[in-house]
């Protein structure tokens, strides 16, 4: 860990600007990705701006009948909500399948939707990983890579993003609310916030420098039937191999998103209009252009079993 | 006290406190934070400097240059120790690899530098700092590719022969009716311990001390000496608390030559502890094995012709993982063979984990004991108890000290509910689960060791016992505790266990399940000798004098056992040694591992439901801690089965998962319910505690058991561990 200097930010924007001014400054909200990262020096911000009491803690409706997260609400705090466990119950059963009950008090929203990927190659700084080091190469690809990305990958780069929650927010069609040093706000859909690696994995989602997620915004509910299936090799405390959160109506139709397979919560529209024929009609879409690995090529097959099996619950 | 014949009756018979299920002595101190761990010697030494350890980058290959310009100009660093400014330094006679390298790497993550600063922060930073250009070398990284250059481990007391022939296993197995050949394989083990190893260390001229944590206090301070070049006597190791080792820490590691060569470059005090992605690759860990069992068998289940073959890797001048341990010794067969090849590996050193030999070997046997039971109708319980053997099967002279293993299986099958077990496999379904139930035996011997202790008894009758036995976890103070408080005729209370210290007298230390039986039979000793000259003090005779309730008797004549003290402190010392009752006797632990498994039928997520486990270790010395040991070992082999390999990048040559995040070891949830039964019996030949090893023998064919059940579950057989739905998801049945 380098050294840093620290400041608390007195204002969401006041926030934004500080960074602008400070090249390669973070901002620290829960901490539970960043300050592992900066022990082992993956991460070195010489500059923490401490976004914590900002206000931006409360869950609140918004005019067209949804929600309005905000960016420091706990995990624990959204997944105990009564709201979203009645009206968004794939986003509270996301959040409780993932880390552990301790991390889950102090990680926030904003913060899991910005935590890094969990390859073990960008962990190991004296391996190459353009994610960490651009330019170095990627050692992953050729090497261990069971756990990493069979889809949306590319020749930099196969890391998958680890959250589940965005998972979530992909599927209710979340957006996540900024605010720029200039003061202006924007609402960036969750299907355009994570980026895929290309050829610049290091740049993860579009947010600008010095740009602040405020909130994430809940639509309307939808209702339908909200299942989140983690599919994992222990039972608790571990990251996904892959995850499927979906949203099923009555009438067979629905939305489905898939975790644990690419740099990114993986959703294809075009593909759950094939929701009504089954799994394997969906996962020939959706996973269309899958390059896996030889580790991790039983992520296609898992996939398309776990949705089947989702379907069925859905069902019944 | 020379154990050269079988125990009779004694004090320990008593059983008023040995046997009994005692809370831990030192949980108080643990449960309140207040358990003095090495790197939290606060007390011992105010201002320590902070040790941050340098890992090599590559596995093998040359440092071609070192600038540590930067990191000495870093703040608050007060010294940088290299191979190339630490002097000469001998390497340990434990370590195959050298534990500061430089400029020669013999592997990935093997210690290079130590940055010393004022604080922990500055010294992590100061490491960062630190460059180094390696010339990298190819190295051999893959065990299976090296199994044609594989040769025969140099033969030696622990490893055993490397091969062993009995009649004519080519011929048996070629007329035998039924048959099977097939290959095993498990997968490299961290031990995964909570508590990273960890030193502080301090030079007063040229005495070193080192607050470490290790299991075996004689080997690091012969080691420590020897690297260093120094005389035994001027080193002192003290390592009371240990968490956790599981055979990680049987050795002098890095820590503790880092912080004792830190200090001496500072000079000042400096603590070290491995930084925990540094572990998996920088210390030992327990080897990948690729195994070879055939069996032949009569049509009635008799097994006459029995192969069990491993190969393993290791650094050069390493040994094998001896994984064909227990079919030497477990079943009954008139023609075996058993053989172990080593590879050599350019892959961080291989050495002891929990029940080395046993733990991957009974991982492999028992599969095939089940496949074997299958192929031949036969219940998996029967089949095992029809080739069942009181005597050493390549040596039948020699029987068996005791062997309740067909007690352990039928009583198992009875509390385990295994009359409800479909000997079909794939034919229970609850719901989205497939339910599956199968066995293993257990397996691991006993060991026996020479052992010391010093006990002093005061003018208030308080008995005081020191030994550099060590607690890693397991309870050695309170059955130390218990043996002192029995022999001597005094209360719990009225005992002071002092542990961990070289300035102790050497003990059989915590490894290989041998410490429990021989460090108490050690303390034992050293009472019967205190005895003696208490009795002689009081004008008794020792034979007639009744130690108890804090009293000696003699008829009725009954004095206070701390009057013998008035005139100042009594101190005994002894040490149990043994005669040849193992060379006359076969000593082994033995048990019967029940499982129950759930598989996800669509996901084929694999989860354990219930697990028992019957044992017989001899006397058991404390039911609640020996439980304790053996639901851990359980929960350890289930993580075998289920999800445990340190991953090896065959490119770069090292284990890739080095945290605890990408090596998953079991939660609570992986785990929901155990039982353990532990048969009433007792071993007179083991010791005059009669009691046998228990803290590895749960591990031992659990992992096999898992495995079977998984089989039993769905219809599909995996032979390599870890068994992760990778492996049979497209043998699944279709969902629907």
């Amino acid at each position: 860990m380098r050294s840093f200097s620290y400041e608390r930010a007195a204002s969401p924007a006041q926030a934004a600007e500080a960074a602008i001014h400070n090249p390669g400054a973070k901002f620290i909200a829960g901490g539970t990705n960043l300050l592992d990262l900066m022990k082992l020096q993956i991460e070195a911000p010489p500059h923490l701006i401490d976004v914590n009491g900002l206000g931006l803690d409360e869950i609140t409706p918004t005019e067209d009948g949804g929600l309005r997260v905000g960016a420091l609400v706990s995990n624990t705090r959204l997944a105990a909500d009564m709201r979203i466990r009645c009206d968004y119950a794939l986003l509270a059963r996301a959040l409780l399948s993932g880390a552990s009950g301790q991390l889950r008090n102090k990680a926030t929203t904003a913060g899991n939707l910005l935590q890094r990927t969990r390859c073990p190659y960008f962990y190991d700084t004296a391996q190459p990983c353009n994610k960490r080091q651009p330019g170095s190469g990627c050692s992953a690809i050729g090497g261990v890579s069971r756990q990493l990305g069979v889809i949306g990958t590319s020749e930099a780069c196969i890391a998958t993003h680890p959250s589940d929650m965005a998972v979530a927010l992909r599927v209710l069609d979340a957006e996540v609310e900024t605010v720029r040093a200039d003061g202006t706000c924007r609402r960036i859909a969750m299907a355009d916030f994570h980026l895929l690696p290309g050829d610049t994995p290091h740049i993860e989602t579009m947010l600008e420098p010095g740009e602040l997620i405020t909130a994430v915004v809940l639509p309307h509910p939808v209702g339908g039937r909200h299942i989140y299936r983690k599919v994992r090799d222990r039972a608790s405390y571990a990251f996904a191999l892959v995850s499927i959160g979906a949203i099923v109506q009555p009438d067979g139709s629905g939305r489905v998103a898939v975790g644990g397979v690419a740099h990114k919560p993986w959703r294809v529209e075009a593909a759950e209009s094939e929701l009504p024929r089954g799994a394997q009609s969906v996962c020939e879409r959706l996973l269309a252009g899958a390059r896996p690995t030889r580790d991790n090529a039983f992520k296609i097959t898992l996939v398309e079993r776990t949705l089947r099996a989702v379907l069925n619950e859905a069902r019944g | 006290m020379k154990f050269d014949t079988p125990a009779t009756t004694n004090p320990i018979d008593r059983l008023k406190v040995v046997g009994q299920p005692l809370d831990r002595i030192d949980g108080p101190l643990k449960t309140t934070g207040t358990a003095p761990y090495a790197y939290e010697r606060h007390d011992v030494v105010a201002d320590p400097a902070y040790g941050h350890v340098v890992g090599a980058a590559i596995a093998k290959g040359r440092i071609q240059r070192m600038d540590l310009a930067a990191a000495r100009h870093a703040p608050g660093v007060l010294a940088i120790v290299t191979a190339a400014n630490a002097g000469t330094l001998d390497k340990g006679s434990f370590n195959t690899a050298r534990l500061l390298g430089g400029p020669d790497i013999e592997h990935y993550h093997q210690a290079v530098a130590l940055v010393v600063a004022e604080s922990f922060e500055q010294a992590r930073a100061a490491a960062e700092l630190v460059r180094i250009d390696y010339a990298p070398e190819p190295g051999s990284f893959n065990l299976r590719a090296a199994a044609g250059s594989a040769t025969l481990p140099h033969e030696n007391d622990i490893t055993g022969p490397a091969e062993t022939h009995v009649g004519d296993f080519t011929e048996a197995f070629a007329r035998a009716p039924v048959t099977l050949d097939e290959t095993y394989t498990t997968p490299d083990h961290s031990h995964a311990m909570m508590e990273p190893h960890a030193t502080l260390a301090q030079w007063d001229g040229d005495r070193l001390t080192v607050w470490t944590s290790n299991q075996m206090i004689a080997w690091a301070n012969a080691d420590l000496a020897k690297t260093l070049g120094l005389p035994k006597e001027k080193v002192r190791v003290v390592s009371p608390f240990i968490g956790g080792g599981f055979g990680g820490k049987l050795f002098l590691r890095a820590d503790v030559l880092l912080a004792a060569l830190g200090a001496r470059a500072a000079g000042r005090p400096v603590k070290v502890a491995l930084q925990r992605p540094l572990i998996a690759n920088n210390t030992t860990h327990r080897p990948a094995t690729i195994q070879r069992i055939r069996l032949g068998a009569e049509r009635d289940g008799t097994i006459t012709a029995i192969a069990h073959e491993s190969l393993s890797g290791d650094l050069k001048g390493g040994g094998p993982e001896t994984a064909v341990n227990q079919t030497r010794l477990l079943y009954a067969g008139r023609n075996r063979m058993t053989a172990m090849r080593l590879a050599v590996l350019d892959l961080p050193e291989g050495n002891a984990m929990r029940a080395p030999g046993e733990a991957p070997g009974m991982m492999a046997l028992e599969i095939a004991m089940d496949e074997m039971a299958e192929k031949l109708g036969l219940d998996p319980v029967e089949f095992r108890i029809r080739n069942d053997t009181q005597v050493d099967p390549e040596n039948p002279q020699r029987p068996f000290s005791s062997r309740p293993f067909i007690e352990c299986l039928r009583l198992g099958a009875e509390r385990f509910g295994w009359s409800a077990r479909s000997p079909r496999p794939g034919q229970r379904r609850e719901g989205q689960w497939l339910i599956g139930m199968a066995m293993a035996a257990a397996f691991r011997n006993n060991l026996l060791m020479k052992s010391g202790a010093r006990v002093r008894l005061d003018k208030a009758g308080r008995v005081t016992v020191e030994t550099d036995m060590t607690d890693i976890g397991t309870g050695s103070y309170t059955i130390i505790a218990q043996t002192a408080a029995e022999t001597m005729g005094v209360p719990m209370e009225q005992v002071v266990v002092r542990l961990g210290d070289s300035e102790f007298p050497v003990s059989a230390g915590s490894g290989g399940q041998f410490g429990a039986n021989n460090a108490t039979s050690g303390v034992y000793a050293a009472c019967v000798k205190l005895r003696e000259e208490v009795a002689r003090r009081l004008g008794f005779n020792s034979r007639e004098a009744e130690f108890s309730d804090g009293e000696v008797r003699v008829g009725n004549r009954t004095i206070a056992l701390g009057a013998a003290a008035a005139e100042g402190e009594i101190v005994a010392e002894d040490f149990i040694e043994y005669g040849d009752l193992d060379k006359t006797h076969q000593q082994s632990t033995f048990g019967a591992h029940f499982v129950e498994v759930a598989v996800d039928r669509a996901t084929g997520e694999a989860r354990i439901r219930r697990m028992l486990a019957v044992c017989a270790a001899g006397r058991i010395l404390n039911p609640k801690s020996a439980r304790s040991q053996v639901i851990g070992a359980m929960t350890m082999g289930a993580g075998a089965a289920l999800m445990e390999e340190l991953a090896v990048d065959t490119r770069r040559g090292f284990f890739v998962n080095h945290d605890l995040a990408g090596y998953e070891v079991p939660v609570h949830a992986d785990v929901p319910h155990q039982e353990v039964i532990f048969l009433d019996e007792t071993d007179p030949f083991s010791s005059p505690m009669k009691a046998k090893g228990v803290g590895e023998l749960g591990i031992c064919g659990v992992g096999a058991a898992v495995a079977n059940a998984i089989y039993s579950a769905t219809g599909v057989r995996i032979r390599d561990y870890p068994i992760t739905l990778d492996k049979y998801l497209d043998r699944l049945p279709d969902v629907a």
